[in-house]
């Protein structure tokens, strides 16, 4: 009995030593550190001191954070530095707070957020700020950055985005549009819908917005079809991305309404691109996260190194917007996971 | 595996011969762990210590490992018992949305909108087990259908009042104080702030224990999981104690629900999800069977333990946390592979 507890503490020993082995291996494979062209002694040399961890919301298997952290993972190279990316495995703000008192503990050089929901993870940025970390905040946030001592947040502001969509599709012509949310009550998406009615009452048109469901596209179709027809005056939607973007182009094919009635959406997908492209979609409001991951990463290695500091608060990366003359190419690039 | 040993007034039965301290040791549930978790603070510590040895990483690893921990030594009690609680990582969400609603919108006292949570929380537990009992399907099965279900409730109910998924600014609700001081208390040490979170774990974790290893209903939980017939027989009350016990986990997510809306001061709908799993992982490399009838609090403590050490260690270590999962699903196969070794070695040792 002796002998076989011994046994089985050695196994677990090993077993615990390999299980911890490997993953550290495997985990050191994607450092951006480790896959740099250029051979890794000079490499080494050629790193500066500055260490940033990145804790973000969005999801590992999210097309549009993995864009975002192939901004940071690019930046990571060219200013030369080590970067550390983080997300929770759930849109979870407790484990996220967490992950940010983690990355704090750790004592990085620079700490980029995204800050979804301020309440929750306001008390740990405040707690990094305090610690003396400079903090650089991206994607959602803009409204309370400045209030948690966060040095700039590179983004998009969601009533100017909606704004500039409005200016844009007024300008081709638009008079009576729908606004087509697919998840009311998010406020993000509130205040696109908002941006946009104003700029539309400003050129003398009209937004009624139409509320679909989220993870249910043949319902989201069906409605908007049955919005064009209740509402013949209508003449433009925009959608607020490519959820709704989807079912908004097969409602206009089935009704035999494509190109004729202005469609724009916000965000990207290879369905979006292509539709800009052949001519069926007007634009797409991009926000252009590469920016998002990439920027916070030359402004900290430039404040570590020389203390620069940007002196716009919010570094808006969007409205960009994606049109049929440069469709062609933003596909070749969102191939390529920078789009 | 029940231990209804009689001993004979006056002399000592051969069945109660003392046997070595070693001896006792290795045939406990929680010794994996506890070399397990010794192993992982040892492999942190060496490769990231700057943050993993500090203060502030200390406080980090217990508050993450508290949180789960809670949750781990009632799933594990229920897991011993027999049973399984696939709905405890949704219950987070919907104590804690209730709460945040029933504050924000009706104006009720925080720590009120808790007890009226606390007993909705009960209540759904009491039916979790209810079903199981009177249908006779698998506790796995219900609790999936629950999972879903309390989710889903959670989501259209929120909604429909709020009009979103996501509550804040609970910190300017009337009797906010009174729980701060509660659930989301701190303590200070050297600029790192330790919660009461780790507090109400170690309660939790010293109660559960007290309980299954020095009271009656103690050993009714290891006959009802162990040998369900066989403790009926002597008079044990399987059902009831099986309904205490889904209701004992409901708690479980309760009380984490409360410390996770007063530290982050929002609710949302999604709370807990996964939970559920892995409390369960915890409880496993804790020591606790599948299948019932054996295992520790103290285990699922370590357990959880080991969870934080990881979860945290690897932001220290800098390693990207895509690979978290990986850790996670290793340490458990191991777990469980060690376990099996222990409890068949026990088995043959006790013939």
């Amino acid at each position: 009995m002796k002998w076989t507890g011994k046994m089985y503490a050695l196994g677990l020993v090993a077993a615990m030593f390999i299980g911890m082995v490997v993953a550290a291996c495997f985990g050191a494979a994607p450092a951006p550190v480790s896959t740099a062209e250029a051979p890794a002694p000079a490499q080494q040399q050629d790193m500066r001191d500055i260490r940033i961890v990145v804790v973000s919301h969005g999801q590992a298997s999210d097309p549009f954070w993995s864009v975002v952290k192939n901004g940071v993972d690019q930046a990571a190279r060219d200013m030369r530095v080590q970067v550390e990316y983080q997300a929770p495995q759930t849109f979870d703000m407790v484990a996220m707070a967490q992950l940010i008192d983690a990355a704090v503990a750790s004592k990085p050089d620079g700490l980029v957020v995204s800050i979804p929901d301020p309440d929750a993870l306001g008390d740990s940025i405040r707690a990094a700020v305090e610690a003396g970390i400079p903090v650089i905040s991206m994607n959602s946030g803009s409204d309370v950055a400045k209030e948690l001592g966060v040095l700039n947040h590179v983004g998009q502001t969601e009533y100017e985005a909606g704004y500039g969509g409005g200016q844009r599709m007024a300008a081709a012509g638009a008079t009576h549009a729908l606004c087509v949310n697919q998840e009311v009550g998010n406020v993000a998406l509130d205040l696109r819908c908002q941006g946009f009615a104003d700029a539309m009452a400003e050129a003398g048109g009209t937004v009624e917005v139409l509320a679909v469901e989220l993870a249910d596209p043949v319902d989201a179709q069906q409605r908007i079809a049955a919005a064009l027809t209740a509402n013949p005056d209508v003449d433009s939607i925009l959608t607020l991305g490519p959820t709704g973007a989807a079912p908004a182009l097969a409602a206009l094919e089935e009704a035999g309404l494509l190109g004729q009635i202005k469609l724009a959406t916000f965000d990207l997908s290879p369905e979006v691109l292509e539709a800009i492209r052949d001519g069926n979609m007007l634009f797409a409001i991009d926000q252009q996260q590469y920016l998002q991951g990439y920027l916070p990463i030359v402004l900290l290695t430039l404040y570590k190194e020389n203390l620069n500091t940007v002196a716009n608060d919010v570094i808006m990366t969007g409205p960009g917007f994606v049109t049929q003359e440069t469709a062609a190419q933003v596909i070749e690039l969102s191939a390529a996971g920078t789009r | 595996m029940t231990t209804t040993t009689t001993a004979a007034p006056g002399s000592r039965d051969e069945r109660l011969v003392e046997s070595g301290l070693l001896r006792r040791l290795l045939t406990r549930p929680e010794l994996g762990a506890l070399g397990g978790a010794i192993l992982v603070w040892i492999f942190f510590a060496i490769t990231a210590p700057t943050g993993f040895l500090s203060l502030r990483g200390t406080a980090s690893y217990l508050e993450v490992a508290s949180h789960l921990g809670i949750l781990a030594v009632a799933v594990a009690l229920l897991m011993i018992g027999g049973e399984f609680d696939l709905s405890v990582g949704s219950m987070i969400g919907l104590a804690g949305a209730t709460m945040a609603i029933l504050s924000t919108t009706q104006g009720i006292p925080l720590y009120l909108a808790a007890l009226v949570a606390l007993v909705i929380a009960l209540g759904v537990g009491f039916i979790n087990g209810y079903l199981v009992i009177r249908t006779k399907l698998p506790s796995f099965i219900i609790t999936l259908g629950s999972l879903f279900i309390i989710r889903g409730l959670t989501i259209a109910f929120t909604r429909m009042i709020t009009g979103r998924t996501q509550i804040g600014g609970l910190d300017r609700v009337d009797g906010y104080e009174l729980m701060r001081v509660l659930f989301a208390g701190e303590l200070m040490v050297g600029g790192a702030r330790f919660r009461a979170s780790i507090l109400w774990w170690l309660l939790v974790g010293a109660l559960a224990t007290w309980v299954l290893l020095r009271t009656r209903v103690g050993n009714w939980i290891f006959g009802a999981g162990g040998a369900p017939e066989a403790a009926r027989n002597v008079g044990v009350p399987v059902d009831k104690l099986k309904i205490g016990l889904f209701m004992t986990t409901a708690f479980a997510a309760w009380l984490v629900a409360a410390i996770q809306i007063t530290v982050v001061k929002s609710a949302d709908t999604l709370r807990g999800e996964q939970q559920e799993f892995i409390a369960i992982i915890a409880a496993v490399i804790g020591g606790t069977l599948l299948t019932g009838g054996y295992g520790s609090a103290i285990g699922a403590m370590l357990g959880a333990l080991i969870f934080g050490m990881v979860k945290q260690g690897i932001v220290f270590a800098g390693v990207d946390a895509d690979w978290f999962n990986v850790f996670l699903g290793t340490m458990l196969i191991i777990a469980v592979l060690v376990n099996n070794y222990v409890r068949q070695a026990a088995e043959k040792a006790r013939r």
